[in-house]
């Protein structure tokens, strides 16, 4: 197996593209639950089409992820660190593919139409069921602020690596390496 | 690697950094959440309110909590295609699932002591979209802003000592919202129908029509009854559920109609302040008939499980700039958060 460098063009260019969405949905969800004013219909509007955009990316990145060569993190990474790191890409990429569907599934239980703007409407995924709502529904939030916890938890390790180690391990996701 | 060492001020600061910005971000955060701003108005604060002024009543809606679920079809004539794009207004028929209910958070209260009722719909277009409105008989709501009918709710909330609201407060609420006499001056002489049949249901807030070309018209709708109105009588005082006796009894002969009359907003008409009526001579379209067929009770029933949040509309129909709607689609979602919880837990339906 060639060993590379950075991680595939098309693999980085996703993952720019999805952090922008993933925190900007993020942010969206929070605001929109609290807020009365004229932000909340907007936002909701743009919460359910972002997060089927991000659902069929993340399908996308998941297939690139197995099917293309990964860079291997320095050596000088501790044994602890390299688990914490595989096991919060892992939780990430778990989040990122079940906070779509919870949505989904938690909209089609409630009876809410799928409604992605532009007369577009997803076809419910379970039935309307009052029992299976109440459960979603909180689920949905509390993994959401799991997401939130271990996004930042990412951006505080990414920043170690660009800023502190430059080990390459930041440069392996820009491109801009220098080795 | 080759990078050239650090020196310890440098160190510290990019260590800093490494930890200021996460924490920069979820401060942010927390901020963007309301967690921050307990003083905000928010939709948890209305439902508390509203709860406030009900009382809690775990598995039920937090305002209009006593109600019936009725089921039926709408009958478009075509007649506001041309303003719209949405299917419901398309010649043809369509199923909708409705509920008649009256205003206020007491499951229990009895029929006759809550003068103002409503009617709340869901029409299923074959796409799979919904238009769903929650109307009340009652020609213009109290209040232009959610401030203000947070302040309304705070003014007319039972005192703990009293159990009656206290009559100084609701004089500076008026005194602070002059808005909201006409509503007083109206509901001091309006005499309530002794049916939900022949009440007259109003959208109340504004709302934007869209067609397939792209233009706008401002409305607002009423479901006009067929069913001529009578005067509560002595009989229907002595039962605490006249109204839905009355609406099952009356289903039991045949079903109920209304007209859904469109209202068209001229150029300077408001369409951002529910407390002020439109002018009488407003243009209206005839879109069609609602035909209501069965009642069912609530709790088993099919509009339970149903938010009717003003908000779910199907393309061609859309918000308008009026500020209450997003206030209520935010607050009735806590609302059906917390009663559906609250269902699930109680064992399913068992209310």
């Amino acid at each position: 197996m060639k060993s590379v460098t950075t991680f595939h063009p098309a693999l980085r260019a996703l993952h720019w593209l999805m952090a922008i969405a993933i925190i900007a949905m993020l942010f969206i969800g929070v605001t929109m639950v609290s807020t009365v004013s004229s932000w909340h219909g907007l936002l909701v509007a743009i919460h359910k089409p972002l997060g089927v955009m991000i659902l069929l990316l993340v399908v996308v990145r998941l297939w690139l992820r197995f099917t293309t060569d990964q860079p291997a993190l320095p050596a000088s990474i501790p044994v602890w660190q390299r688990a914490a790191a595989h096991l919060s890409h892992w939780v990430l990429y778990l989040l990122m593919l079940a906070q779509p569907l919870i949505g989904w599934a938690m909209l089609s239980a409630a009876g809410y139409p799928v409604t992605l703007g532009g007369g577009l409407v997803l076809p419910p995924i379970t039935a309307v069921n009052n029992t299976l709502y109440a459960l979603l529904r909180p689920l949905h939030t509390w993994l959401a602020l799991l997401l939130f916890v271990t996004v930042m938890m990412h951006l505080a390790a990414a920043l170690l690596h660009a800023l502190v180690r430059r080990d390459g391990v930041f440069s392996s996701m820009t491109g801009a390496g220098k080795r | 690697m080759h990078n050239t060492p650090l020196s310890t001020r440098q160190r510290l600061v990019r260590l800093a950094l490494v930890g200021l910005i996460p924490l920069f971000v979820t401060v942010f955060f927390l901020w963007a959440g309301g967690w921050l701003t307990p003083q905000r108005l928010s939709a948890d604060k209305l439902v508390d309110v509203l709860q406030q002024s009900g009382g809690k009543h775990a598995g039920f809606r937090r305002n209009h909590a006593k109600g019936i679920c009725v089921v039926g079809e709408f009958d478009a004539n075509g007649n506001a295609s041309t303003l719209s794009k949405a299917a419901v207004f398309a010649a043809g028929r369509i199923p909708v699932t409705g509920r008649f209910a009256i205003a206020g958070g007491n499951p229990q209260a009895p029929d006759y002591a809550v003068p103002v009722r409503s009617l709340a719909l869901a029409f299923q277009q074959p796409n799979g979209e919904q238009w769903r409105t929650g109307m009340n008989a009652m020609p213009f709501f109290p209040v232009a802003t959610p401030a203000g009918f947070y302040q309304l709710q705070s003014a007319t909330r039972p005192d703990p000592a009293t159990g009656k609201p206290d009559p100084q407060k609701l004089q500076a609420f008026l005194a602070a919202h002059p808005e909201a006499q006409p509503f007083f001056a109206w509901a001091k002489q309006f005499v309530p129908s002794s049916s939900w049949a022949s009440d007259r249901y109003n959208s109340l807030n504004a709302f934007v029509l869209e067609d397939a070309a792209g233009h706008q018209q401002r409305v607002r709708w009423s479901m006009v009854p067929h069913t001529p109105a009578s005067a509560i009588t002595a009989a229907d005082r002595q039962d605490a559920d006249f109204l839905q006796h009355d609406l099952q009894q009356r289903l039991a002969h045949g079903p109920l109609k209304w007209d859904l009359i469109l209202t068209l907003a001229a150029p300077g008409d408001a369409s951002n302040d529910a407390s002020k009526a439109w002018p009488a001579d407003r243009p209206t379209i005839n879109a069609g008939t609602l035909v209501l067929n069965q009642a069912e009770a609530q709790q088993q029933g099919p509009c339970n499980d149903i938010n009717y949040d003003p908000l779910i509309l199907p393309n061609g129909i859309a918000a308008s700039d009026d500020p209450l709607l997003n206030a209520r689609s935010a607050a009735y979602a806590k609302s059906y958060n917390a009663r559906t919880a609250e269902q699930a837990r109680q064992g399913e339906r068992t209310l």
